[in-house]
């Protein structure tokens, strides 16, 4: 699905991530943690084509992200869902719309998708504010509807950066539900998290590779989580 | 695929991909206005293209190469002096056929002035003699020598030679009222392009976003062009009609030589002006695309 070999980064001369080598191999399970700074926004902007590594190479569903052409990317894009860190809405559209931008840009929505969209806005418990702006929602919300957004087109992947970093504990527990399901589904998951009983609980439910940006390099995080 | 349908496609649209832009209405409305006026005087270059068309036309017909000698000279020796300028202009290069008027002819030229009764052959009126040049036309200053010698009365009077520059000028005037389209067209791309150019990057956020989801270029470039393209028609076909209007309300005089009241378009012409909002939005589709092909290829 999406591969990196020997991938480096920096935003100015320093690099900031180097040596990163990862196979993310279909249905398989991720999580990502590390130090705020660390660079795992970084990482998944790599992922997904956003940034392009300054060394080394990344690779999209058997292409190489430097590259791919715009469509490429767009049309790879199609099947990455990301729930972006800072979320990424049109505010000028009401929540069910931007939940359902990726289906309206790629045009499919039809009248399937347009109840799959219902159900989802219920599964992430956005009903009675499917009508609101974006900018109306409070933080956990807006990452509610960024899931929901991320998983509309049945990605293959999903990359999701602190998709729990506003909610409680027991919305966290149903959206990483969500998640497993759908790994369960043969989707490939990755969520990039500070939240250590996140990645317990997860535990619990699917077996979930842990890895850990530090020092520009990415591990294998210890048996201790 | 047939154009018609794709056009009514394009028309109509997906009401959806175009909510993904937010509506500007300051950049709206000045599209549609500045479309609106550049198709009124769209209108009027065109009208003063064709009405100078008309012009050039009517003159160089009345000048069809054709001018008078007149022969004044006493009863008794008119028909000499007629025979001696006949037989010069025979002689004369560039000249492509001559005659007398008959007392008949001459007589229906004087009628509205002396009534049909006039004894033409009895009075010492002028003979008339009728030249029609060749294309190369002739040397009028040598002709007059030769005509002073050999027919002391003869006057040569090229009376349609001084329209030739009028003609000349009727025919810039319709080249200027072209340029002034083209002008016209060319500042409407101009002017598109500044405000789609402003419109791309006021929502430079709303692209990252589209992105972001998966868009290709394609779709976002056609959600500004399908706005700007519909502004641009509809603000150049009411300044089509309000141009229509004025051009049809221009006063009118009989006279047809009169320049300023011939501006305006006969018959067919009237379908001329419907071409303005066809090209305005011919032009801001393309000004449009460029732009946001351009910008969109700028932004990473
Ligand atoms: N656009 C940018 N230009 C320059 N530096 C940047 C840019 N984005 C991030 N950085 C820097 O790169 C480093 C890694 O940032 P990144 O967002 O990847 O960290 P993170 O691991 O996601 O942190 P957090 O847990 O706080 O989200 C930080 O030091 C940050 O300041
Ligand atoms: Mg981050």
């Amino acid at each position: 699905m999406i591969e990196l070999e020997d991938a480096a980064y920096g935003y100015g001369t320093e690099p900031l991530l180097s040596e990163i080598g990862l196979r993310l191999a279909p249905g398989s399970f991720h999580f990502l943690t590390g130090p705020s700074g660390a660079g795992k926004t970084t990482f998944l902007r790599l992922c997904y084509a956003d940034l392009l590594p300054t060394g080394g190479s990344v690779r999209l569903f058997e292409q190489e992200a430097k590259a791919m052409s715009r469509d490429d990317i767009a049309k790879a894009r199609q099947r990455i869902g990301v729930v972006h860190q800072d979320c990424q809405f049109l505010d000028h559209l009401p929540v069910a719309e931007n939940i359902a931008l990726p289906l309206t840009v790629s045009g499919r929505k039809t009248g399937q998708e347009a109840a799959n969209l219902e159900e989802l806005i219920g599964w992430v418990g956005l009903r009675a504010r499917a009508d609101a702006l974006p900018p109306e929602l409070s933080g956990g919300e807006r990452q509610r509807a960024a899931l929901a957004r991320a998983v509309i087109m049945d990605p293959d992947v999903i990359l999701a950066d602190e998709p729990t970093g506003n909610v409680d504990w027991e919305m966290s527990l149903r959206l990483l539900t969500l998640l497993v399901e759908l790994n369960k589904m043969g989707k490939t998951v990755l969520i990039a998290t500070h939240d250590l009983a996140l990645i317990r609980a997860a535990k619990a439910q699917v077996s979930a590779r842990v890895l850990r940006i530090g020092g520009g390099r990415i591990h294998l995080a210890g048996a201790d989580l | 695929m047939n154009v018609v349908s794709r056009f009514l496609r394009f028309v109509q649209g997906d009401s959806q991909a175009d909510r993904v832009v937010p509506p500007t209405g300051y950049s709206a409305r000045l599209t549609v206005f500045t479309a609106g006026a550049m198709a009124f005087l769209a209108v009027f270059a065109m009208a003063l293209s064709l009405a100078a068309d008309r012009l050039a036309d009517r003159w160089s017909d009345a000048l069809a190469r054709t001018s008078t000698i007149r022969i004044s000279a006493p009863l008794a020796e008119l028909e000499a002096q007629t025979w001696a300028v006949l037989t010069v202009l025979e002689q004369t290069s560039g000249v492509d056929s001559a005659r007398a008027l008959t007392d008949d002819e001459q007589r229906a030229l004087l009628e509205p002035w002396f009534g049909p009764d006039l004894p033409v052959a009895d009075l010492p009126i002028p003979r008339l003699v009728e030249v029609v040049e060749t294309a190369e036309g002739y040397d009028a200053e040598g002709l007059r020598q030769r005509l002073a010698a050999e027919a002391p009365g003869a006057v040569l009077d090229d009376h349609t030679r001084w329209r030739r520059p009028l003609v000349e000028a009727a025919n810039g005037l319709r080249l200027l009222g072209w340029v002034a389209i083209g002008l016209i067209l060319a500042s409407t791309a101009a002017m598109i392009t500044l405000a789609a150019g402003s419109a791309l990057a006021a929502n430079q956020g709303v692209i990252k976003v589209l992105r972001l989801v998966g868009a290709r270029d394609n779709y976002i470039a056609r959600a500004f062009v399908r706005r700007f393209t519909l502004r641009a028609l509809s603000g150049a076909m009411a300044g089509t009609i309000a141009g229509m209007i004025a051009v049809a309300l221009l006063p009118r005089a009989g006279d047809e030589q009169a320049f300023l009241t011939g501006l305006g378009f006969s018959g067919l012409h009237w379908l001329w002006p419907l071409t303005v909002p066809v090209l305005a939005a011919v032009t801001a589709f393309w000004a449009t695309r460029i732009a946001a092909f351009r910008t969109l290829g700028g932004l990473r």
